[in-house]
């Protein structure tokens, strides 16, 4: 991992802000969260301050068991900007975890040609920089 | 308050460059102002409103152009949702005639988007600076790409194939043959678009919209004044506006904006599927294509695959669908909707030579803007001649 991180990482970078940390925190540590609501239990992701059907601030986090499914995907072919168009192609996706939400992500440790929608999937954590992990997914073991 | 025929277009022009290097985007733009209010028979000196957005000006892009025109408008919207901005402005031009904002409105677009060399769709997409992009840049979202995860749902849920999608694009290049200005005329196969390569998949090059030079603007006043001026008036039936996103990661990515501002559009304007004559939607994909005929009501959800075949989009077919070739063969300057407008204003006045569909009398316009697998607009108007 040392040895990664010393490599320059060009991809975009998530900005972290106050109202985030906490997400990025725990992936950081390996560990995956969603949010929910401790007023009307509406389960959201991304992670925000409040919850978008009743507005209440009691969030509760959900920690994920980091499965879910393939919901959809695409093999990217062409995209200029830096970062990705050293790594072409990719395998860009929404995976459906078992709490219920859709999260953008990239599928991982397998061929292109071998993903499916429906597939079980989990979670790898990919640490890029000392300060960002990434949640990404490869078929379930 | 009804909308319907308050307000009209009276002026519509589209610049016939689609390479324009020698030209600045706001020189586009006032020509472009210049040929609608001629087809209008107004100057601009009627002129009391503003609408514009675009990919090339800054956020307060408007009032650089006002300064440019010299205008000082009564009323101005910069409204920026993505390509369907312009048939968005078009439906509070509308609104704002009726509303007594101004009198006369113009709706104004223009880019150098080719010869600038923007990359729209394969470029990385997101501004990246808004909270939702935070959980998508790192993971290399482009605007081909997400269209593209609704198409390979759509096929997994529906079996819809890329030959049906090929189809779009084959109807597409067809009108463009009998579109002088479009930017490329060569008629081609489905095996054409099968054959060209993967830019993500499954969408291939030949399911994407061209990248152009352009720019296009309209004129819209009330209903009276309409009925004095030069061309026979566009009327203003409808309009719908909505968007999508991932809604908290709940979203059922088959259902777009179309389906809720097709919906408003259709009832305001007190008219049904079976009345339209043409029409106009935003192929920045042929997957945009299909998935926002089924969600305006023209089938059911997973028939568009089998709906877009045998010719039922041609300008002969049951539903003629961009008979000026649109964004996959006419013209994509980086956003098209005012060109969706400006076609079914021509075809409305029976003005399209060639490819003039037959007793246009009532036209459909729906703009998709941003990305419809993360976050997008849509924009819907219903237009008629009577």
């Amino acid at each position: 991992m040392a040895e990664q991180q010393q490599k320059k990482y060009s991809k975009p970078l998530p900005h972290i802000d106050e109202e985030n940390r906490p997400w990025w925190e725990a992936l950081q540590r390996h560990e995956l969260y969603v949010q929910r609501c401790r007023d009307c239990g509406a389960t959201r992701y991304y992670p925000r301050a409040l919850c978008t059907q009743c507005l209440s601030e009691r969030t509760e986090w959900v920690r994920c068991a980091g499965r879910g499914k393939v919901y959809t995907y695409t093999v990217t072919y062409q995209n200029q900007a830096a970062g990705f168009r050293e790594s072409l192609p990719y395998v860009m996706a929404y995976v459906e975890l078992d709490e219920g939400v859709k999260m953008l992500t990239n599928l991982v440790d397998c061929r292109p040609e071998d993903v499916k929608i429906g597939m079980p999937v989990e979670v790898v954590y990919e640490d890029v920089t000392p300060e960002v992990t990434l949640a990404k997914f490869r078929p379930a073991r | 308050m009804s909308l319907s025929r308050k307000a009209a277009v009276v002026g519509a022009y589209e610049h016939p460059t689609r390479f324009a290097p020698d030209k600045s985007m706001f020189q586009i733009m006032a020509e472009s102002v210049r040929g609608a209010l001629k087809d209008a028979g107004l100057t601009i000196k009627d002129v009391d409103g503003l609408c514009t957005a675009g990919i090339g000006m800054s956020g307060m892009g408007i009032v650089g152009f006002c300064d440019y025109m010299n205008l000082t408008p009564n009323f101005v919207d910069s409204t920026s949702i993505g390509g369907s901005s312009f048939v968005a402005h078009t439906a509070h031009a509308a609104a704002a005639v009726a509303a007594g904002l101004c009198s006369v409105c113009v709706v104004v677009y223009g880019s150098t988007a080719a010869s600038s060399r923007f990359a729209i769709g394969t470029g990385g997409a997101g501004g990246g600076g808004d909270p939702c992009d935070q959980y998508e840049i790192p993971f290399g979202p482009t605007t081909v790409g997400s269209y593209a995860m609704v198409a390979q749902r759509h096929m997994h849920d529906y079996g819809t194939t890329s030959e049906q999608l090929a189809e779009i694009a084959v109807t597409m290049r067809l009108h463009a043959s009998m579109n002088p200005a479009a930017k490329y005329r060569e008629p081609i196969t489905a095996e054409d678009v099968l054959a060209s390569r993967i830019i993500s998949s499954p969408l291939h090059l030949l399911d994407c919209c061209i990248i152009s030079d352009g720019g296009g603007a309209l004129v819209v006043t009330s209903a009276e004044r309409a009925r004095d001026l030069r061309k026979k008036p566009v009327y203003i039936l409808g309009t719908g506006e909505t968007v999508r996103h991932v809604a908290d990661g709940h979203r059922d990515f088959l259902e777009i904006a179309a389906a809720q501002s097709g919906r408003l559009a259709f009832e305001r304007a007190g008219v049904t599927h079976k009345d339209i004559d043409l029409a106009m939607i935003y192929d920045s994909f042929t997957i945009t294509v299909l998935a926002t005929l089924e969600n305006l009501g023209f089938c059911k959800r997973g028939e568009g695959g089998a709906f877009v075949q045998g010719g039922r989009l041609r300008f002969d077919g049951d539903l003629p669908c961009n008979t000026d070739g649109g964004g996959l063969s006419s013209n994509h300057p980086g956003m098209r909707g005012i060109f969706l407008v400006i076609e079914a204003a021509k075809q409305l006045r029976g003005e399209c030579g060639p490819r003039q569909v037959k007793d246009c009398d009532v036209a459909l316009v729906h703009g998709t803007g941003g990305t419809l697998g993360t976050r997008h607009s849509g924009a819907t108007l219903i237009l008629s001649n009577q």
